[in-house]
């Protein structure tokens, strides 16, 4: 179309070139020149005629079949003319036209609702994550708009902005990831720059409505955070070439806040007990430090297992030369048979291990409402906790999922106590979730909490998620 | 100091380019399709210059395939990609593409082959709205089922694999030519087979037979999905039934994969009779492409009283 009327442009051009660039003519004076002129345009009219049918029958040919080639041997033409299938309502060249799909940006909106109720008056007592049920009744925990696309041949970005409403109804934002990755490297190597989720496991890669649950197992939250481990910084990722998929990964990022939640974060659940030291950065020794190495193997045609080891590496803000070591262990088995229809059936075991060192600082607490009793002495100390969730999901018939997941966290032993965020706790959810399209679910989930601290808690959430535009990809 | 650095650059560098895998194609092109109807047209036109492997199995729904990492290395090492390019793969190639980081097959890249690109699909949306079932924006991805449209893509796949592989292009078009000539005779054949059933009625599952029973002159009249992707429900087959017998449609055909309960119930009550149809080669019992074809020919004209033996 742009062609057709480039060339168009360019004949008016010319024929407005030559009418008004040619000699002035003084009236009256010599009728050839006149003729010559006129014959001049003729022949420039009968050019650009020319031409239009040229672009016309290009047109056409790249309507009918457009592999971009040269056209095939006519010899082959001849045994069978038809052409592709042709319906008089479809238009020819449906890739070119369309861009649903294939736009410049993908653009998706999901929502989640949750509805429920807790014997627990205070959830967040029990629901520490940030994208959990906050309280009975409905919560809106993560309503995020999806943005990504190729940035040019080198890079492709994604941003994914969050909203959510807090207990006062109040709407909060989140950047929660901007980032790019290169497309094209070397050597297998792949880039990533701006805020992401650390690759550290598989559920903290995870956003809520990915989650087989409607909530954090207890572990990410006690160890990654309640909204997950996720800074600025670049990571760089190998694919390693072995006969299997295997792949490293090594982060580097900001340690501070709390998304950072045990490294430079001045929470008080991240302190156990000690007040936050100043803690700048002072070498790079002081960013985030996040080496995975994960690999996956095909145990027969219907069955996939992926296992991956996790390290994180930080300072931490109890003291000013303190540090914290996250590792953790992952494993994720399923089984799909060569027969599935619609994604179903299948079976799934996913488990992650994972054991943190927070070397606590030394502090003295004075207790500002009794100043003459002697203060709490807290030496410096290492603080070794562990926790685990593991769960199985059965996908028993077209768009049911059954799920069952166990958490369980432990804490050793450690001056500052008793302290909720080091004690036993443990979670058993089963769980329910109807997949009515890949564009919505609902789920039924109930919560039996028990913890040191917390004694017993029963909850029973209903989550409904619904995504609109671009159609969603799963990971593995 | 420059010198101890470049001292320790020099292993570094070493052991990189020891690991890393060359980027030049190899012997065989290797050459990754999505599906194995694009497997096996590769395979047709590239002959032992390629070495194919496709990633959905056969039997199973093309729609739901896993993004297992697995694949994330085929993809990696592949010279060539061929892709439906309908986005019946949208909800597993992406996370693929972006774990391979390769750029032989990136979009617009030589290696990359969109089959879609050159056919006319059918019912390509002029309205994107969800309600109506999981409707694909650029038409109906199911056109393999379609001998003359596989002839086109196995042009696209030559026209690949000579700009990848310039050295053995002769190969490829003498590949291609063989395989158009192959159709075309078989065509001819299959026609005849159905001929007699020209202008009857069938009902499929999803609409994934329409190009096939559309080349033969025969006509899809309804599915038993109300709408692509969504499942039978019992007010969609309590109209289709009353439909099915005014039509007087007998075949009901469904992929393998489907379940049989709601077909077997319609099948009850219109007396039509239930045909599993497979849509894709299997490399066993339908080894290439024109055997399935083949295949499905003569189970349809076996079905519907056409004895299927002509030949």
């Amino acid at each position: 179309m742009r062609a057709r009327s480039n060339v168009r442009v360019g004949a008016a051009i010319s024929v407005a070139v030559l009418v008004f660039w040619s000699p002035p003519i003084a009236v009256g004076e010599d009728r050839g020149v006149v003729a010559d002129l006129r014959r001049e345009i003729e022949d420039v009219r009968r050019q650009m005629r020319a031409l239009e049918e040229k672009l016309k029958q290009l047109e056409e040919r790249a309507g009918a079949a457009s592999a971009p080639p040269p056209a095939p041997p006519p010899a082959a033409l001849a045994a069978v003319p038809a052409p592709p299938p042709r319906a008089p309502w479809s238009p020819a060249q449906p890739m070119a036209l369309l861009s649903g799909a294939r736009g410049y940006l993908n653009l998706s909106f999901d929502a989640l609702v949750d509805f429920g109720w807790s014997t627990n008056r205070e959830v967040t007592a029990l629901q520490r994550g940030d994208h959990d049920p906050i309280e009975r009744g409905f919560t809106l925990p993560n309503e995020e708009i999806f943005l990504d696309g190729a940035v040019d041949p080198y890079f492709q970005g994604v941003a994914d902005i969050v909203f959510k409403l807090n207990e006062d109804n109040e709407t909060e934002v989140e950047l929660e990831e901007v980032y790019l990755t290169t497309a094209s490297l070397p050597w297998n190597l792949q880039v990533k720059a701006g805020q992401f989720f650390t690759e550290f496991g598989r559920l903290n890669q995870q956003h809520p409505h990915a989650w087989d649950f409607v909530d954090q197992p207890l572990v990410i939250g006690r160890m990654l955070g309640p909204e997950g481990l996720r800074n600025p910084g670049a990571r760089a990722s190998w694919l390693a070439p072995t006969p299997f998929y295997s792949e490293l990964f090594l982060a580097v990022q900001n340690s501070q806040g709390g998304t950072a939640f045990s490294f430079r974060n001045t929470e008080e659940a991240a302190l156990f007990g000690r007040p936050a030291a100043d803690r700048p950065v002072r070498g790079p020794w002081d960013l985030l430090l996040a080496p995975r190495y994960v690999a996956s193997f095909d145990l027969s045609d219907s069955q996939a297992l992926v296992a991956g080891l996790s390290g994180a590496f930080g300072p931490n803000a109890s003291g000013t030369s303190t540090r914290t070591q996250i590792y953790g262990g992952d494993l994720y088995w399923k089984w799909k048979p060569a027969w599935q229809s619609g994604g179903f059936p299948f079976l799934s075991w996913q488990t992650e291990l994972l054991g943190r060192r927070y070397e606590a600082g030394a502090a003295e607490i004075r207790d500002p409402a009794a100043p003459d009793l002697p203060p709490l002495e807290l030496p410096r100390e290492s603080l070794y906790d562990w926790g685990l969730y593991s769960q199985v999901l059965y996908g028993f018939t077209q768009r049911w999922v059954a799920g069952l997941r166990g958490d369980w966290v432990t804490g050793g032993r450690g001056a500052f106590r008793p302290d909720e965020n080091r004690a036993d706790r443990y979670r058993i959810a089963p769980n329910l979730t109807f997949h009515l399209t890949e564009f919505s679910k609902i789920r039924l989930q109930y919560d039996y909490d028990h913890g040191q601290i917390l004694g017993s808690d029963s909850s029973v959430w209903t989550q409904v998620e619904f995504l609109l535009g671009a159609h969603a990809a799963h990971k593995f | 100091m420059r010198t101890t650095i470049r001292r320790s650059f020099v292993p570094l560098l070493a052991l990189v380019a020891l690991f890393s895998t060359p980027s030049y194609p190899a012997d065989e092109l290797k050459v990754v399709a999505t599906t194995a109807d694009l497997a096996a047209v590769a395979r047709a036109v590239g002959g032992d210059d390629v070495e194919v492997t496709a990633l959905a199995r056969p039997a199973e729904d093309p729609h739901f395939v896993d993004a297992k990492p697995s694949f994330i290395r085929v993809v990696n090492q592949a010279d060539v990609l061929i892709e439906g390019g309908a986005s019946l793969e949208a909800g597993w190639l992406p996370p693929l593409l972006e774990g391979a980081r390769n750029p032989r097959i990136s979009a617009g890249a030589p290696g990359r082959v969109f089959a879609a690109q050159g056919l006319a699909l059918l019912e390509v949306a002029t309205q994107l709205d969800r309600s109506m079932g999981d409707v694909h924006p650029q038409g109906n991805p199911h056109f393999m089922l379609d001998p003359v449209a596989a002839k086109t893509v196995a042009e696209s796949i030559r026209t690949a694999f000579c700009a990848v592989d310039r050295t053995r292009c002769s190969d490829y078009e003498a590949g291609l030519r063989a395989f158009r000539e192959a159709v075309d005779a078989a065509l001819a054949d299959w026609q005849a087979t159905l001929a007699p059933l020209r202008g009857t009625k069938v009902v499929t599952y999803h609409k994934d037979f329409d190009y096939f029973f559309q080349r033969f002159g025969m006509q899809v009249v309804d599915t038993l999905e109300p709408k692509p992707g969504i499942p039978p429900s019992p007010t969609h087959l309590t109209e289709l039934v009353p439909k099915m017998r005014a039509e007087q449609v007998r075949l009901i055909v469904i992929e393998p994969f489907r379940e049989r309960g709601n077909p077997d119930f319609v099948a009850q009550h219109t007396g039509a009779r239930v045909l599993v149809l497979p849509a894709m080669p299997d490399g066993q019992d339908r080894p290439d492409y024109l055997a399935l074809i083949d295949y499905d020919v003569r189970q349809v004209a076996a079905a519907l009283g056409q004895t299927g033996a002509t030949r």
